[in-house]
């Protein structure tokens, strides 16, 4: 189909800009005339709430950077003297800290969201796929910004995650050599992850979340009845019968969820900026020294799960492979799930306890990778791991065993 | 099943122990900067005390003027020992290297120590330097055992010595003290209590001066987002009544 300029034939400004510029098209295709279901429920404000942190990280991590320094001998001096010597950088700065755990809450509901209502499926894998890398590039970003302050947590939490590569047999000592560019984390290591969280990764986030939203407008969006509403249109305008404009009415309704959001949001940066020593750890307001370890080195709190899964083996080439395998394992969701029904409203009882389970695991596993390792912490941190990748087998047979309800014809009513 | 939830019980409870940073301390304290008496107070005591050796390099003198509502005038006669411009950062006149040969380590910055270690650490740790002739200073820490730190506040809390434990007694835990006034100092209890209350205060201030205004900010940002909800909320409803 060759493309036609001005398809909806603007004329004046608008025209000007139409005949050489798709707006008009853009602004129809994407907002005003992107048709979703018109029964959306709770989950499905934190798809537009990720879109509004990723903004407020993009541009309190500008404001930030203008002022931070990159160097190990100056960047926790540099980050006190955001707190205070730069007008409103406490601000600035604790929207940036606490817009990171948002950013984990936010995206691991909108994860169990898609998990929920099979968003996952057949036409939406690609959505998934991007979603999960998504997902793994903002791990790596988040990685490299907690090593920026270059506090005690900082400094050690790299150092146990970067000599995970030296697990690699053979060449995995070399790899952390170049990794961190030294033989222990130091100047040139923080040089380098400041490159790659302030340029590499938010390049790479930004576009994949581009393709992310093409993916998505291309298709449509699935709902919590997993209907498709593309299947009943009305005749004469070509309109799903289900389908309403995202904007203004999907617009005027995250408006709300935005607000509720902002309230949380702002209440922590403002009254609770270290989130009870999980948002900023305690040992953090310590500078780095390469001459002391911290009693208990943890991760931050969203990699709790996957660091548990790491400690619950005891070996650490495998444990490493358990922890990746973890993530790997979340990118073939699409073709794990063989079951015809997407909702879990309609899939049987076995499919929703195995849904139910998985949730409640990976929070008991969270938990159990922030604690101090003993006998109980390792068994839970196994059992757990046993579980978390057996909801991904159980997608592939569950629903074999089990009766699922027919699914309507129409969307129920929201 | 049971022995699984005696389990879990104790991992959270160990949880509250650790929080509290490797075992519980001997009083909690948390501080109040809002009095700003107390923080003023709180600013001569740390100066007096604690600004000969520990330096607050994050800080500067017209940031406590300013917070404190202290003149300037006053602020050079009476807590600046070290430098002369008001804008300068608390440093100690103490070189670091003669520091490390004296004490067998150079005395820590304290701008962010309240935030590091938690009030009530610092609170407790001020509270219970105990007379301990093995130590190289003749004193002993309950909260930071082997502490390289003489105990510099004695003039004004005197000399307390560990209280002998009777047979079968297990030493007290929690608020009880353990350890009892042999020699007494210049100011009583109480009064040493409110000093090392008001040196905490200062500290908790000094670790994050922008707190009062992180508050204020974060009260007003509320209150109008609360107007920003009602409003969404209206507008969404009126736009979804044809929505069926």
């Amino acid at each position: 189909m060759a493309i036609v300029p001005n398809p909806y034939k603007t004329t004046g400004l608008l025209g000007w800009f139409d005949d050489r510029f798709p707006l008009t098209k853009l602004w129809k295709d994407h907002l005003a005339e992107y048709y979703a279901p018109k029964n959306f429920n709770f989950w499905y404000y934190f798809g537009s709430l990720a879109l509004l942190v990723l903004v407020n990280q993009l541009l309190t991590g500008i404001f930030l950077t203008m002022h931070y320094k990159p160097s190990a001998a100056e960047a926790f001096g540099s980050v006190e003297y955001i707190m205070r010597d730069v007008p409103w950088g406490n601000i600035i700065r604790y929207m940036h800290s606490t817009g990171a755990s948002a950013f984990f809450v936010v995206v691991y509901l909108h994860m169990y969201r898609g998990l929920l209502y099979g968003s996952y499926q057949k036409p939406r894998e690609l959505i998934w796929v991007f979603g999960s890398l998504i997902f793994l590039v903002l791990m790596a970003e988040a990685f490299c910004g907690y090593v920026l302050p270059w506090g005690q947590m900082s400094y050690w939490g790299a150092q146990v995650i970067i000599s995970l590569f030296g697990a690699i047999p053979v060449i995995g000592p070399d790899i952390v050599l170049w990794v961190q560019g030294d033989y222990i984390p130091s100047d040139a290591t923080l040089n380098r992850l400041f490159s790659l969280h302030v340029i590499a990764l938010p390049f790479v986030l930004v576009g994949l979340v581009v393709a992310h939203l093409i993916a998505l407008h291309e298709v449509g969006s699935n709902n919590p009845d997993g209907v498709e509403i593309k299947k009943l249109k009305d005749k004469s305008s070509g309109v799903p019968v289900d389908g309403i404009p995202f904007h203004p009415y999907y617009t005027v309704k995250d408006i709300v969820g935005v607000s509720v959001f902002l309230i949380l949001f702002v209440g922590v940066i403002c009254f609770a900026p270290d989130g009870g020593g999980y948002f900023l750890e305690k040992p953090n307001f310590q500078e780095a020294n390469p001459l002391v370890t911290p009693e208990h080195i943890t991760p931050a709190w969203y990699f709790g799960a996957f660091y548990a899964m790491l400690r619950a083996v005891p070996d650490k080439l495998l444990g490493v492979l358990v922890m990746f395998g973890a993530v790997a394992i979340i990118f073939l969701v699409p073709w794990l799930d063989r079951n015809p029904v997407k909702s879990i409203r309609y899939k049987g009882l076995l499919s929703k306890i195995n849904i139910f389970v998985f949730g409640v695991v990976f929070v008991i596993l969270n938990y159990v990778g922030l604690q101090p390792a003993s006998d109980i912490v390792t068994l839970l941190s196994r059992i757990g791991t046993v579980l978390y990748f057996l909801f991904f087998i159980n997608l592939l047979y569950i629903h074999r065993f089990e009766q699922s309800k027919p699914v309507p014809e129409r969307v129920t009513s929201s | 099943m049971k022995r699984l939830l005696i389990a879990l019980a104790s991992l959270t409870l160990s949880a509250t122990a650790q929080a509290a940073g490797g075992g519980p301390l001997p009083f909690s304290y948390e501080a109040d900067t809002s009095n700003l008496a107390s923080l003023q107070r709180g600013a001569r005591n740390f100066m007096a005390y604690c600004s000969g050796c520990h330096s607050m390099k994050y800080l500067r003198y017209n940031r406590i003027g300013q917070d404190l509502e202290i003149p300037e005038a006053l602020l050079k006669a009476n807590l600046m020992f070290t430098s002369e411009k008001v804008g300068d950062h608390i440093l100690t006149a103490m070189p670091g290297e003669n520091a490390k040969t004296w004490f067998g380590q150079t005395p820590p910055d304290l701008t962010l120590e309240t935030r590091a270690r938690g009030t009530s650490w610092v609170y407790s740790y001020l509270k219970t330097f105990y007379v301990d002739p093995s130590r190289p200073l003749g004193v002993n820490n309950l909260v930071l055992a082997g502490a390289s730190m003489p105990h510099v506040l004695a003039d004004l809390q005197g000399w307390q010595v560990k209280k002998a434990v009777a047979e079968g007694e297990t030493p007290a835990a929690g608020k009880a003290p353990v350890l009892e006034l042999a020699v007494p100092g210049s100011l009583d209890a109480e009064g040493y209590d409110q000093f090392v209350a008001d040196t905490v205060n200062f500290m908790a201030y000094a670790a994050e001066p922008g707190k009062s205004h992180r508050i204020d900010t974060g009260i007003r940002a509320i209150l109008y987002l609360l107007v920003l909800l009602t409003l969404a909320y209206l507008l969404k409803k009126e736009y979804w009544k044809d929505v069926h």
